[in-house]
């Protein structure tokens, strides 16, 4: 045994002289201290990692029997609706390989957004992890991207309506807009062009950005080391040895500890999977599953449920301003409602960094800003009528003056000390 | 940059210069690939006008057709429809159709050659949904109590009266295009395709 354990030895000698191997375990996992405190919430970082495995696996597999194609085959369904089809009919295991993907889109919201608010709850984004908080929120840009370029290409109803929509957008950008959006769809409408470029968006480009982003968002977090629930920074209080006396190596505790997330999460995604795919229409819409036709809108178009809140916003603008239309506006909002986010770091001026010694008011303006934000995704399904548009306009000012306001409130609010050293029950 | 004796002034000139020009053949190279993304000359090539029978369009109907991959629509209008337009005016954004929606020929009230047949892209000028036909008066609508009948677009609410012009505080800002259209006799009509002279 010893023979054996010497020769793994010299190889790990071998390899660590031609490349930085061990040091690399060692920084980032077996000698990364982080806070002994985190909880339920530390949970997500890691699935959301794990979905990005599942994606890319899944959608490597998917590419071998889709087409990126609109034209129309014998039959006269488009040829990559049909590819979809065949994925799910012909193709063994295909139907399982999809399922996985399609739900896997919306896993990856649901985690990102609780990864997201747990940022938010524990002040995360605080200096000085003002970075780790803007590489994520471009994650988190590319992601929206990646879903919306994905959902265009089973090429069924929602997805041309939706593509159509949001491509337009784009033409309510003065002066430029209409060129910016027939050189985004490579056509006068949405069509093949469409199509193929969302196809080479969706699988490489998009995907290639957000790899990079991810790394970049764990180096500059392994640089200044995890936040925790009391929102204390561990490097503070050292033992002899410069380790963080409130912090314990990741591996193994930490990797232990991600792995009962990972399995209650395999435990919940498979029963999707298996069971109810469609998620009673929330992960694949209805209307999808026609194939797309240019003359005819569904009569109730939605995104799907992670774009609904953002979608909310755009409709909730019904006013010209400074002579420029609403329309122009109602996109306007809606990017602003996604990259205000980023600013929280510069935002939020309170004293202290976790919720857990913050006062009443940061705690009542998260919670109307929670609440707003389920309001606007409830109502961003529903068809629009002139109450829901009302109810919406409120909904948008609220989530705009959650940001908007924070630098005042979060320095009036009344807060408890901070520990000097992480809590733990 | 300073130039003392560490620095050699010519090399660093000639580094900037290098490096400026290089930038300059980086910037260049990207034109090819980003014009690549505009539509190519079959795209633009497959723009022809479409000929429509519309000898079968009853007073009251609607027909749909495909002209550059959108839905075009043919709406023979009733008399009471017609009516209905001179009456709603101040509920409109630009009931005379002011904006540079339309060609010269149906700038009127009607928004059309013939009064009673419309011709338009059923297209939202918002975000290019194609909005539903509500020909339905009234409460039976589900819009509102005095509805004069119109279309309704489903993914923002945008509403249109009979001559596809928007309603004000409506998301849309503009009224449906009409296309370039003409006759060649009394039921054919040409979309895509209109005399110049």
């Amino acid at each position: 045994m010893s023979k054996v354990n010497a020769i793994l030895q010299g190889t790990l000698n071998w390899v660590d002289e031609r490349f930085p191997l061990t040091s690399n375990w060692k920084a980032h996992l077996s000698e990364y201290y982080a806070p002994k405190n985190f909880n339920f919430w530390y949970f997500f970082g890691s699935l959301a990692m794990l979905v990005l495995v599942i994606q890319i696996v899944t959608g490597i597999f998917l590419t071998m029997h889709f087409k990126p194609d609109a034209s129309l085959n014998a039959s006269g369904v488009p040829v990559a609706f049909a590819s979809v089809e065949y994925i799910m009919r012909d193709v063994p295991w295909g139907w399982l390989i999809r399922y996985m993907h399609s739900t896997g889109a919306s896993a990856f919201f649901v985690v990102v957004y609780l990864h997201m608010f747990r940022g938010m709850l524990y002040g995360s984004y605080r200096k000085p992890r003002e970075l780790i908080w803007i590489f994520g929120m471009v994650i988190f840009l590319c992601l929206m991207a990646e879903a919306f370029f994905g959902y265009l290409l089973p090429w069924g109803q929602m997805s041309f309506w939706g593509a159509q929509v949001i491509v337009n957008l784009f033409s309510a950008i003065p002066l430029i807009g209409p060129d910016l959006s027939i050189w985004l769809r490579g056509d006068y409408v949405v069509g093949d062009a469409t199509l193929n470029r969302f196809f080479a968006f969706h699988v490489i480009a998009v995907p290639l950005v957000l790899l990079g982003l991810v790394a970049a968002h764990i180096l500059a977090l392994h640089e200044v080391g995890s936040n925790n629930p009391d929102g204390v920074e561990i490097k503070k209080k050292k033992d002899a040895n410069g380790i963080p006396l409130d912090g314990i190596p990741f591996h193994p505790y930490y990797s232990v500890k991600d792995i009962v997330g990972v399995v209650v999460f395999l435990m919940v995604f498979s029963v999707i999977v298996f069971f109810m795919p469609e998620f009673g229409g929330y992960f694949l819409e209805y209307n999808n599953f026609f194939p797309a036709d240019p003359l005819v809108t569904p009569p109730h178009i939605a995104p799907v449920w992670y774009f609904t809140p953002y979608y909310s916003i755009l409709r909730a603008v019904t006013y010209p301003l400074f002579g420029i239309d609403a329309k122009f506006w109602g996109v306007v909002a809606m990017g602003a409602s996604t990259l205000i986010i980023a600013l929280l770091p510069w935002l939020d001026r309170s004293p202290v960094k976790s919720i857990r010694y913050r006062g009443p008011l940061y705690k009542g303006f998260l919670a109307a800003f929670i609440v707003s934000f389920f309001i606007l995704g409830y109502l961003g399904m529903l068809g629009p009528t002139p109450m829901r548009t009302l109810v919406a306009q409120i909904c948008s000012v609220i989530y705009f003056a959650f940001f908007l306001l924070m630098p005042i409130y979060s320095s009036l609010d009344k807060c408890q000390p901070e520990p000097d050293r992480v809590t733990s029950k | 940059m300073s130039c003392d004796d560490t620095v050699d002034c010519g090399r660093r000139r000639l580094l900037v210069a290098t490096a400026a020009a290089g930038g300059v053949a980086g910037v260049a190279v990207a034109v090819p690939f980003v014009a690549s993304m505009l539509p190519s000359e079959r795209a633009k090539a497959a723009g022809a006008p479409v000929e429509v029978d519309i000898s079968k369009l009853a007073p009251g109907e609607m027909m749909t057709v495909e002209w550059r991959g959108k839905p075009v629509w043919i709406i023979n209008r009733t008399k009471e429809q017609l009516a209905s337009l001179a009456k709603i005016g101040e509920k409109l954004a630009d009931p005379k159709s002011e904006k540079n929606m339309q060609p010269a020929y149906a700038k009127n009230e009607t928004r059309s050659i013939k009064p009673e047949i419309l011709v338009a892209v059923g297209i939202c000028t918002h975000l290019g949904c194609s909005p539903t036909e509500k020909f339905k008066t009234g409460a039976e609508s589900g819009i509102d109590a005095d509805w004069p009948g119109g279309f309704f677009c489903p993914c923002h609410g945008s509403t249109f009266d009979l001559a596809g012009r928007v309603y004000k505080s409506k998301p849309a800002p503009d009224n449906l295009e009409i296309p370039p259209h003409m006759y060649l006799g009394d039921a054919k009509l040409v979309i895509g395709e209109d005399k110049k002279a």
